[in-house]
């Protein structure tokens, strides 16, 4: 299975050259990497705590799901060669109105969820179809829409918080898989999912570099790729065992990692997909090419308005309340996600496993710089410089 | 009278072309002197050339003016010298008034604080003397074409103009609009003030011209004095290359009509009074090369757009049948259903997603075709990509390979293949070769050649007449939305096309 195809032999070093070639993408992972890593040296010299322990991971999951479902929507919308200002005030709304039906007319959580995403595909809509069909510049349209949707929010909450909710709905957010074996500690469901999927992680990746070397396309060495995989895979049952021996595997980290995987399959391997790139790389060609752009890009509006909803029910569950003030500045983190992993601002360009990546990074900044008693302030103007520091590292790397 | 203007030997190569080859262009002070010549032939690359767009030193040869040397650095430097270019494309902003556009770059100002009173008194003034009685405050979008061209030549003036160069200024205009604009050269000639023009239309030519230069080739084939005009000589030593360019053998196999445009017309999509494709009807036969002749302008790629899923224009009217059933070609989907393809004369702009491999390029007009429900088979896309590459010769290390790495002639392979995959009946290539080095022209004429011998109609859009008349089993001749004449390869040449064009 060591396939070697006829490009790496031309290179004396061909693992280096590749790194170079692609180094945008491996250097990304190398930069969460590295953060990690100086954090937990950090941490445990300033505070000795521990900055991967168990409950740390636990949250560092629940505090960036938002982030990551949301940016998962903000890529298609970014790629699209478009832009979404209005989704911390959606995912606010949609929070207020959950916590309406919940607590003020006491629905079961089984008729909220699915009514909560509703209403953020109304939205969606709504905003789309300027966009799309009118030619409005996203910019405008979902700025108007922050506003909208915040000042519907106040409204609606009359300037009060909402709360608290039943189990039911709390579990959106903060409830584990039980374990099955029963075992207590170490939750062995697990560690049981996270080798399962680690191995099936390695399996496909495996599977994808033999079929890809029997047409032809160009992969990643060998040696790249082993090494990848094992620290991806070491990674995972790292963190499943550390989240075995706390409280076991969330909910919302299952709900993550499907949406991931649903996403990265749409982006590279369905012509919808496809077709959004082509939008966003050259919109006329597209167009003459028989894409019914218009549709497409509206379509990519109800998407982002459906995640901002679920990432709105999360939040409020998570908070136990609907504030006023919920998702106030959330765009901004999903959008610097985004392009942290390596999206393009005029569109056409990012993958699904960059956002992720761009949001890890956030998070964990945002996590460990907390853990350390940095200041807000500081914290803000660090991470607008590792925003400035990412794109100017992209820009500089096309440019050579 | 004495030379104002002398450009001797001038040359200038682009990287692969020769653009200009020792041309010699003499203006005499106060005439009109028109340039004349097929596209492609010089002219626009030789008024860059005085007018300081490509700067001293960038090409070969000497230009003396008023008696000096003459050595721009760059536009401005030649507009302080009183030589000013109104380019076809005009150079207005469209949300500044008149007065505001007149002067833009030329301010009347005191230490940065524009004098508006005294802007809007010379503007009047200026406006006056090139005939146009709109107050200077109304913004320039309100404004038609010919009167936006008053005001870009009100501009030249504000700048104390001396030689006034006009790049095909008539192109965009209804006639009487045009006859007013050549009776303003003639009064600003009595004021003193030279003009280069730069047209196609022979009549306005012998109308204003004192004297005309024609260009071939990136060379000056003569320069004719007004009594020495005439429109056969005209024509003879614009098109009277011989045919250095050889066109792969090919014995036509035509068959039954396959696509037929009755009636077509189309309107501007913004200027709503202005009608672009007027009645034109044709039609393609299977397995035959029919070619569309005319020049910048003419509507021949609005005309092939518009057919194209209305791509362009509006209030679309006429009818498209294939084997002699109607069928709608109104979205670009419907169009490629019912089998055509447009191949663009703008490749990077509107034919290929540049920053995508050629894979990707290559399967994006029919992804179904490499998927199954929605989910494509990437495996698939690879052998589909592969094997257009050895089948056009696309010239890559690989499928992967993004397409803006790509030649030209590479590229225009990549956008053929595109079209090939979606298997259409009929092709319509707008400008395939423009751009594109005369080896792959040849092989560009091959694979058109086996697009016709598959029993596919080809439909060929070219300003490069010697490649039509190689090319072509049937020529149709456009001007100004219409269609003019239709020539069988026996009876066509470079001199009928020509005459038919010019003969409006």
């Amino acid at each position: 299975m060591a396939v070697v195809t006829k490009d790496e032999n031309a290179g004396a070093k061909p693992g280096l050259d590749y790194l170079k070639e692609n180094f945008r993408e491996y250097g990304m992972l190398m930069a969460l990497i590295a953060i990690v890593l100086f954090f937990l040296v950090v941490v445990r010299a300033q505070l000795d705590v521990d900055f991967l322990s168990a409950q740390n991971i636990t949250n560092l999951f629940l505090q960036n799901s938002y982030v990551i479902i949301m940016a998962l929507g903000m890529l298609l919308v970014i790629v699209a060669g478009h832009i979404d200002l209005s989704v911390g005030s959606v995912a606010a709304f949609v929070g207020a109105i959950a916590a309406v039906m919940s607590v003020n007319m006491g629905l079961p959580v089984y008729v909220v969820v699915p009514a909560g995403l509703l209403c953020g595909a109304v939205i969606g809509a709504a905003q789309g179809y300027w966009i799309a069909y009118w030619r409005i510049p996203s910019f405008i349209v979902t700025l108007a829409g922050m506003l909208v949707f915040r000042g519907l929010t106040l409204w609606l909450l009359g300037g009060q918080n909402i709360g608290p909710f039943s189990k039911g709905f709390q579990s959106l957010s903060t409830g584990f898989i039980p374990d099955l074996f029963a075992v207590n500690r170490p939750n062995l469901t697990a560690v049981v999912v996270v080798v399962i999927a680690a191995a099936l992680m390695v399996w496909l990746g495996w599977r994808a570099r033999k079929r890809d070397a029997a047409y032809g396309i160009q992969q990643e060495p060998s040696a790249i790729f082993y090494i990848r995989n094992a620290i991806m895979a070491a990674a995972l049952v790292f963190v499943g065992w550390k989240l075995a021996s706390f409280r076991g595997l969330p909910n919302v980290l299952i709900v993550m990692t499907v949406l991931t995987i649903l996403y990265a399959f749409f982006t590279e391997q369905t012509t919808p997909g496809r077709r959004i790139y082509a939008i966003g790389g050259n919109l006329k060609a597209a167009k003459l090419s028989g894409i019914n752009t218009e549709k497409l890009v509206f379509l990519t509006f109800v998407n982002m308005g459906v995640l901002a909803a679920l990432a709105g029910m999360i939040v409020t569950a998570r908070l136990n309340s609907a504030t006023p003030k919920a998702g106030v500045g959330f765009e901004l983190d999903v959008i610097a996600a985004v392009f942290i992993g390596g999206a393009s601002m005029s569109g056409g360009v990012g993958k699904i496993v960059g956002v992720i990546i761009g949001a890890f990074i956030m998070g964990v900044m945002n996590n460990g710089m907390s853990i350390l008693g940095i200041g807000i302030d500081y914290q803000q103007v660090i991470k607008g410089l590792v925003l400035l520091a990412a794109v100017i590292f992209d820009v500089y790397n096309k440019s050579k | 009278m004495a030379a104002l203007l002398e450009m001797r030997g001038i040359s200038k190569v682009f990287p692969g072309v020769r653009a200009l080859d020792h041309v010699n262009l003499s203006v005499e002070a106060g005439e009109i002197h028109a340039i004349c010549g097929e596209n492609g032939a010089g002219k626009s690359t030789l008024m860059k050339v005085l007018s300081g767009v490509y700067p001293h030193g960038t090409y070969e040869g000497e230009i003396t003016y008023d008696g000096a040397p003459l050595a721009n650095r760059s536009i401005a430097d030649s507009e302080t010298k009183g030589i000013i270019i109104i380019h076809q494309e005009l150079a207005l902003v469209p949300l500044l008034s008149i007065a505001e556009n007149v002067f833009l770059g030329n301010e009347v100002a005191a230490g940065g604080v524009i004098n508006w009173p005294e802007t809007f008194q010379r503007t009047e003034a200026l406006l006056k003397k090139v005939g146009l009685f709109d107050p200077p405050a109304t913004l320039v979008e309100k404004l038609g074409v010919g009167k936006q061209q008053l005001v870009e030549i009100a501009k030249a003036l504000a700048k104390n103009v001396r030689l006034l160069i006009l790049d095909e200024p008539t192109a965009a205009l209804q006639e009487n609009d045009s006859q007013k604009l050549l009776d303003l050269l003639l009064e600003l000639k009595a004021q003193g003030i030279t003009s280069i023009l730069i047209s196609h239309k022979l009549n306005e030519i012998s109308r204003v011209a004192d004297r005309i230069t024609i260009l071939r080739d990136g060379a000056t084939v003569s320069t004719l004095r007004r009594e020495e005009i005439s429109e056969d000589r005209i024509i003879r030593d614009m098109v009277g290359r011989d045919m250095a360019h050889r066109y792969p053998e090919r014995t036509p196999h035509v068959g039954d009509v396959l696509m037929e445009v009755k009636n077509w017309s189309v309107w501007h999509p913004e200027q709503h009074a202005r009608q672009m494709i007027r009645d034109v009807s044709f039609h393609v036969r299977k397995g035959e090369i029919v070619g569309i002749a005319g020049l910048m302008g003419a509507g021949r790629t609005e005309l092939a757009m518009s057919i194209f899923g209305g791509s362009y224009g509006r209030d679309i009217t006429g009818e498209v049948r294939m084997h002699g059933k109607p069928v709608d070609t109104s979205t670009v989907t419907r169009a490629i259903d019912a089998g055509i393809a447009y191949v663009t004369e703008d490749r990077k702009g509107l034919g290929l997603v540049l920053e995508e491999p050629i894979l990707r390029n290559i399967s994006l007009a029919n992804l179904a075709g490499v998927a199954m429900r929605g989910v494509l088979n990437k495996a698939q896309e690879a052998t589909v990509a592969e094997g257009y590459r050895k089948a056009m010769a696309i010239r890559t290390p690989s499928v992967h390979q993004k397409v803006v790495n790509l030649s030209g002639g590479n590229q225009q392979k990549v956008v053929l293949s595109k079209w090939l995959f979606t298997d259409p009946e009929v092709l319509i290539l707008d400008e395939p070769t423009r751009g594109i080095d005369v080896g792959a022209k040849f092989e560009i004429y091959g694979l058109m050649n086996r697009m016709a011998d598959e029993g596919r109609g080809v439909v060929m859009i070219s300003s490069e007449m010697p490649e039509l008349l190689g090319m072509c089993d049937r020529i149709y001749v456009m001007n100004e939305g219409a269609f003019v004449g239709e020539l069988a390869r026996e009876e066509a040449s470079q001199e009928r096309i020509m005459a038919l064009i010019v003969s409006k």
